[in-house]
């Protein structure tokens, strides 16, 4: 039940965008990548679904070259939570579920009782079965959101790689992916899902990958790897990591960028 | 509407096809010779049947022998260009295109021209039409892929233009070369979109290649509905979708050129037809296509029938539909593009 990538090297053709990477997504675990803009992280998705051929090296499933998986059985496996793109075809929020049990189906095959009831359910676990019918591009960000993440649930795989799902979404949906994210790994999913908040991987993940112009930087237990020197190091800039103690006693660890111009150094605005 | 889909469905399809038994009454009846329902069933039934009908020899002639035919094609040339649209729209994940806008009834156009300027029997200009559809499909296609950009909708639409009026020349040159007696008048009418020409025995060897596209198209059908996210999301869900593509393209290319060397270039069909369908059942392919089908006869029936019936001379059904075509496409554009 594991997914890994053997010194792999991937990109498009000539373009060689990553070399000599290790990674690997066992079951019943979050793992987070983050990186800067242009580092690589949605191609190295990709090639880890299998939508890539790798350029060097291997992405193996249970031990096998996943080149070698016959493509609905991979499908089957491997789901993909892309960011919710624009389209002008308004399937139903269930329409769009049921699309995930596609590697379930003969290739004629109308979707069947258990088709329906495994749809149903998704919505249900992500508790959006009130907007079944309605138009996937009419309800909200968040909503649209989750809608893709129940379409991978509706495929049943093991494991779910996400590209930044928590994406223009505002803050109280992002902490909602969060929770349906976490609650995908106690039922036994491996998530691995990139992001840009450094924040969300200290929140949810087991582990972090950071990448880096097609490198890892760093790679290792989140509470390891998510330190000041790291981060600074990945996006380029001081970043710190401060301990803040929430009004229920707990204590987090959160990231906070250093900002050039502190609000103390502006001049104040006059209005004389 | 509270209906659950499938109820709605279900009635607007009872609706659509109750429309269309009675466009068909109306197209048997109407002309210059009129002919009461009752008469027109008696013949169909006799023909059918073996029996004798009691009619007029005249009549029984005009019902199955000038009608018969030319309703047949009107709804088999709707249902086709219609199916090759909604086919084309999932496939290109784009609600512009269409045989016309994608430059294949410009292609089928010009390789069936080619196939009548050398006076070839109908199966071969069937043919050259599949193969100029395919050619001009591929070549939109593979100028699309090339260029990429920001918005792949509008490149696709613009590459289409493009591509449909370099068949345009082609066929342009078709005609300077054709005898001005005899082939330039039929090559120039059959182009303006029109079932004059429809024979009887045209009508099998046509009718059965669009049924074989449809079929396919038909038997994709929920596969068909994934191609209508990211190619990302398709593969990822299981669909091989370049092969899928290939074949769902022959299919609607292969319902288009029938259609085109039947009626000639008949535009717009295939565009309004499952952006209609769309507005009443959804997306979901397994209601669109048959509603599509079903729409797409009856409109062109309607169309045909009133472009013999209602005016002094014929007017050519594809200049009806480009002048109903014309103003739903600026819609639609609108609809995609123009800022709020």
């Amino acid at each position: 039940m594991t997914l890994a990538a053997r010194a792999l090297g991937f990109g498009f053709g000539t373009r060689v965008v990553g070399e000599g990477l290790d990674l690997e997504l066992p079951g019943r675990e979050i793992v987070c990548l983050l990186g800067p803009n242009g580092s690589g992280k949605t191609t190295l998705l990709r090639t880890l679904l299998g939508l890539l051929a790798p350029l060097s090296g291997e992405v193996a499933l249970d031990g096998r070259a996943l080149a070698t998986w016959p493509i609905r059985e991979r499908a089957a496996r491997l789901a993909y939570v892309p960011q919710a793109a624009e389209s002008h075809f308004d399937y139903s929020v269930l329409e769009t579920v049921q699309m995930g049990r596609t590697a379930h189906r003969g290739l004629f095959a109308a979707p069947g009782e258990r088709d329906r009831r495994v749809a149903q359910a998704s919505l249900e676990r992500l508790g959006i079965a009130a907007l079944a019918e309605r138009p996937i591009h009419r309800v909200s960000g968040g909503e649209r959101q989750l809608a893709l993440i129940a379409r991978a649930l509706a495929s049943e795989a093991s494991h779910v790689l996400m590209d930044e799902p928590t994406a223009s979404l505002d803050f109280g949906n992002q902490a909602l992916i969060l929770d349906e994210v976490a609650r995908l790994k106690a039922a036994g999913t491996a998530v691995l899902f990139t992001t840009h908040h450094p924040d969300h991987a200290l929140r949810i993940a087991d582990r972090v990958v950071m990448l880096r112009g097609g490198r890892v930087l760093a790679a290792g237990a989140t509470a390891a790897v998510v330190n000041s020197e790291n981060l600074s190091a990945l996006y380029g800039r001081a970043i710190d990591v401060a301990e803040v103690l929430s009004p229920d006693g707990v204590a987090r660890r959160t990231c906070i960028a250093r900002l050039e111009a502190r609000p103390g150094n502006l001049a104040a605005p006059r209005f004389d | 509407m509270t209906l659950v889909p499938r109820a709605r469905f279900a009635l607007t399809f009872a609706a659509c096809a109750a429309a269309l038994a009675a466009l068909a009454a109306w197209s048997f009846t109407a002309g210059r010779f009129a002919v009461p329902v009752a008469d027109v069933w008696r013949a169909l039934w006799s023909a059918a049947t073996g029996s004798a009908s009691g009619l007029p020899d005249t009549v029984s002639a005009i019902v199955l022998q000038v009608r018969a035919p030319r309703v047949a094609a009107a709804l088999g040339v709707g249902a086709a260009l219609a199916a090759a649209g909604a086919a084309y729209q999932n496939l290109f994940r784009n609600p512009l295109v269409s045989p016309d806008i994608l430059g294949v009834s410009a292609g089928c156009a010009l390789g069936a021209g080619i196939a009548l300027l050398a006076s070839l029997p109908i199966g071969v200009v069937q043919l050259f039409a599949f193969v100029g559809g395919l050619a001009a499909v591929g070549l939109v296609v593979a100028i699309g892929t090339w260029i990429g950009g920001r918005d792949p909708i509008l490149t696709l639409v613009l590459t289409g233009v493009v591509v449909g009026s370099l068949c345009g020349a082609g066929i342009a040159l078709v005609k300077y070369l054709a005898d001005p007696y005899n082939q330039l008048p039929a090559i120039t009418f059959w182009l303006l979109g029109s079932f004059t020409g429809a024979l009887p025995r045209d009508l099998p060897g046509t009718l059965a290649p669009i049924a074989l596209a449809v079929a396919a198209i038909w038997a994709l059908r929920w596969r068909i509905d994934v191609l209508a996210l990211s190619e990302d999301e398709a593969a990822s869900l299981g669909v091989d979708v370049r092969r899928l593509r290939l074949v769902v393209i022959v299919a609607a290319t292969l319902a288009t050129a029938c259609a085109v060397s039947l009626a000639g270039a008949i535009g717009w069909v295939g565009l309004l037809v499952p952006h209609a369908a769309r507005l009443l059942v959804g997306a979901a392919f397994a209601r669109l296509l048959p509603l599509s089908l079903l729409l797409g006869a009856a409109f062109m029936l309607a169309v045909d029938t009133a472009c013999r019936t209602l005016f002094a001379t014929e007017v050519p059904p594809g200049v009806v539909t480009a002048f109903a075509g014309t103003p739903v496409f600026i819609a639609l554009l609108a609809a995609a593009f123009r800022r709020p």
